[in-house]
């Protein structure tokens, strides 16, 4: 109850900040001196905003595209034979830094939406894949013999049972990867990406702490709309898939 | 597939992944000649950039190498000694073109490693893991490898064979800088986990024990969590720098607005929640029967919480550890962007000049850094979990 009320908030807050952004002028006036202008105008917020969605929503969706094939792929007998490369390199990738990730972008795509389009998409890949590996490995193995019994062919058992019952947990995969994304984009703009980073970033160039918050706030706002509405795409998925979760 | 194509069950799968990059890799420029750090450069292929015919003796080195891993069923020790004799092969091409290309005298030109060289070396190095993986090696002979491969690396590096190479010369200019930067780097990384260890080991006792400031204090780390990492570090300028001018005595205390201060206090609020919710997580998966025993001997709660439940929950603290080692050592980068130093300082520097072999400098030596760090602890978090089985049957 309370939490709902707290996301509705939250909704709310991040819409009027988008949408009516000048009427939080007086709120952020406290945090400038020297007359320095609260709210960002250089570019629209509802703008800025926008972009970065679409760039982390075109990183995430690919990275889970070509994450849950290749998670299916290494766990068919034909790809078995890349299983053990494949864990190793998903748990050594994650350890790289995703700002070294983009920095390393760079020279190969030049400066724009490219390299940070590029960071994002290797990043998010591994949360997926490891989550797609997890699941798909560790099926109950009783429902797969079931499956094979009622005469269901691969595709069929792959389509069917496997990856409805595997969802959730792609699905938290995927969540994973949309939260680091999110926050990890904002960096794009050290590099010229278009996202809300731009505002932080113009707040740390003009020392206006203002601009700092906001760009804070609205991303913070995202990830906390971004990573519920995975939560209950998560337990929907489950109960679709009829497994018992507790909540 | 496999039974209407039976010659293909001979080639090894991965070797045919291995040998598809690595002949990418000699086809594509092995390094980029550039007049000048900032320009675009020139890229020259192995052959051309290695004195007479010793491009052709290292590509047809390279490309039996990749040609062997194609085989099935060859033992794993031969193909992790072809692979590191692959990287080995690698390095010395990139170290000769650079000797060879460049001009005596001329302190302008680079010769940066190009995507060809990048392809060779990620070829032998997912060869070697591959080999690696397979071989499952005990905890000892990881740790040896570990050990071995930072000595080799460090090996290479110091004997001079890549200083004519782009990145080495931007070394070469700023050496005092490096390890200026190294030490502003590790003391971010490790200050912070420190500093998060003496609130949240405390944080997450107290949690443990007293049920309601569970909820309140696992989301408020949770929040602390989204926010994001650039926003963090900037907040905190204008927050410690208002401390420092207003409070007496902070400033004594070292807190600043400027400097390494802000960065070390943002990577702190970072590293909380891993460490108090897995002390947390730790102490709550005591089974219940273990701390009835110990009350059951006598022991006080204190002796119990020391004791016992602490060193039981010591391989899910550690977890925690290796998640903030790892997480701080890459976030400690986005300090370079606010004056606090570390790697991220050459990172940023390089971006704004344009000078990629600047963003080399800043970026390779973190990914070390994590990379180490991350197996380093994974071995020393297994080594412990084995020891707390063989301890409690």
């Amino acid at each position: 109850m309370i939490a709902k009320l707290f996301l509705t908030l939250a909704a709310a807050l991040l819409a009027a900040l988008l949408f009516t952004p000048e009427s939080f002028t007086e709120v952020f006036r406290p945090l400038t001196h020297n007359n320095a202008p609260p709210i960002y105008l250089q570019t629209s917020l509802l703008r800025l905003t926008l972009s970065h969605l679409a760039l982390v929503g075109i990183a995430v969706t690919a990275s889970t595209l070509v994450a849950v094939a290749g998670g299916v792929l290494v766990t068919r007998p034909a790809g078995r034979e890349f299983l053990p490369l494949a864990r190793t390199i998903t748990s050594v990738g994650q350890t790289f830094p995703p700002v070294a990730v983009l920095a390393l972008a760079v020279p190969a795509m030049g400066f724009g939406a490219g390299p940070t389009l590029v960071a994002l998409f290797l990043y998010g890949l591994l949360p997926v894949f490891e989550n797609t590996l997890t699941a798909l490995s560790t099926l109950p193995p009783s429902v797969l013999e079931a499956a094979r019994g009622m005469g269901l062919t691969r595709r069929q058992r792959l389509w069917q049972v496997e990856l409805p019952l595997a969802l959730p947990v792609i699905l938290a995969g995927v969540r994973l990867t949309a939260v680091i994304s999110l926050a990890t984009a904002t960096i794009g703009s050290t590099v010229a990406a278009k996202t809300l980073g731009e505002v932080i970033i113009a707040g740390l160039l003009s020392a206006n702490p203002a601009f700092v918050v906001q760009g804070g706030l609205i991303t913070g706002l995202l990830a906390i709309l971004i990573y519920e509405a995975f939560q209950r795409l998560e337990s929907w998925s489950a109960h679709r898939a009829g497994l018992i979760r507790p909540q | 597939m496999r039974f209407a194509l039976p010659p293909l069950s001979a080639l090894s799968p991965t070797g045919l992944l291995f040998a598809a990059t690595g002949a990418i890799g000699l086809w594509l420029p092995l390094v980029q000649f550039k007049p000048n750090r900032i320009v675009a450069g020139q890229g020259v292929d192995l052959i051309a950039a290695l004195p007479g015919p010793a491009g052709w003796a290292v590509a047809l080195g390279m490309a039996a190498i990749l040609a062997l891993g194609l085989a099935a069923g060859r033992g794993l020790g031969l193909r992790l000694g072809l692979a590191v004799l692959g990287l080995g092969l690698s390095l010395f091409a990139l170290g000769l073109a650079a000797r060879g290309l460049m001009p005596e005298g001329n302190r302008m030109a680079r010769v940066s490693p190009a995507a060809g060289f990048w392809l060779q070396f990620l070829a032998f190095a997912l060869m070697a893991t591959d080999a690696l993986a397979r071989l499952r090696p005990g905890i000892r002979t990881r740790a040896a490898i570990l050990a071995g491969a930072v000595a080799a690396g460090t090996g290479v590096l110091a004997s001079g064979w890549l200083d004519r190479t782009s990145v080495m010369i931007e070394y070469a200019a700023r050496a005092e800088m490096f390890s200026r930067s190294l030490w502003q780097h590790l003391l971010l990384a490790f200050g912070s986990l420190g500093l998060a260890f003496i609130v949240g080991l405390p944080l997450g006792i107290a949690i443990f024990m007293a049920r309601p400031l569970r909820k309140p204090v696992l989301t408020l780390l949770n929040m602390l969590q989204t926010i994001p990492s650039l926003a963090l570090f900037g907040i905190m300028i204008p927050i410690f720098g208002w401390v420092a001018a207003h409070v007496p005595g902070a400033a004594d205390l070292g807190v600043a607005g400027i400097g390494p201060f802000p960065a070390l206090m943002a990577l702190f609020l970072y590293a909380l929640l891993p460490v108090v919710s897995n002390t947390w997580v730790g102490l709550s998966s005591v089974s219940p029967a273990v701390r009835d025993a110990a009350l059951g001997i006598g022991m006080t709660p204190a002796q119990v919480l020391r004791q016992v439940e602490l060193p039981l929950a010591l391989p899910v603290v550690l977890a925690a550890v290796r998640i903030v080692l790892v997480q701080n050592i890459g976030l400690a980068v986005i300090a370079g962007l606010i004056g606090g130093g570390g790697f991220g300082s050459f990172v940023f520097q390089g971006l704004n000049q344009t000078a990629m072999d600047l963003i080399l400098l800043g970026a390779l030596p973190t990914i070390f850094l994590a990379l180490v760090a991350g197996i380093g602890l994974d071995l020393v978090i297994e080594t412990l979990s084995r020891q707390k089985h063989r301890s409690t049957p």
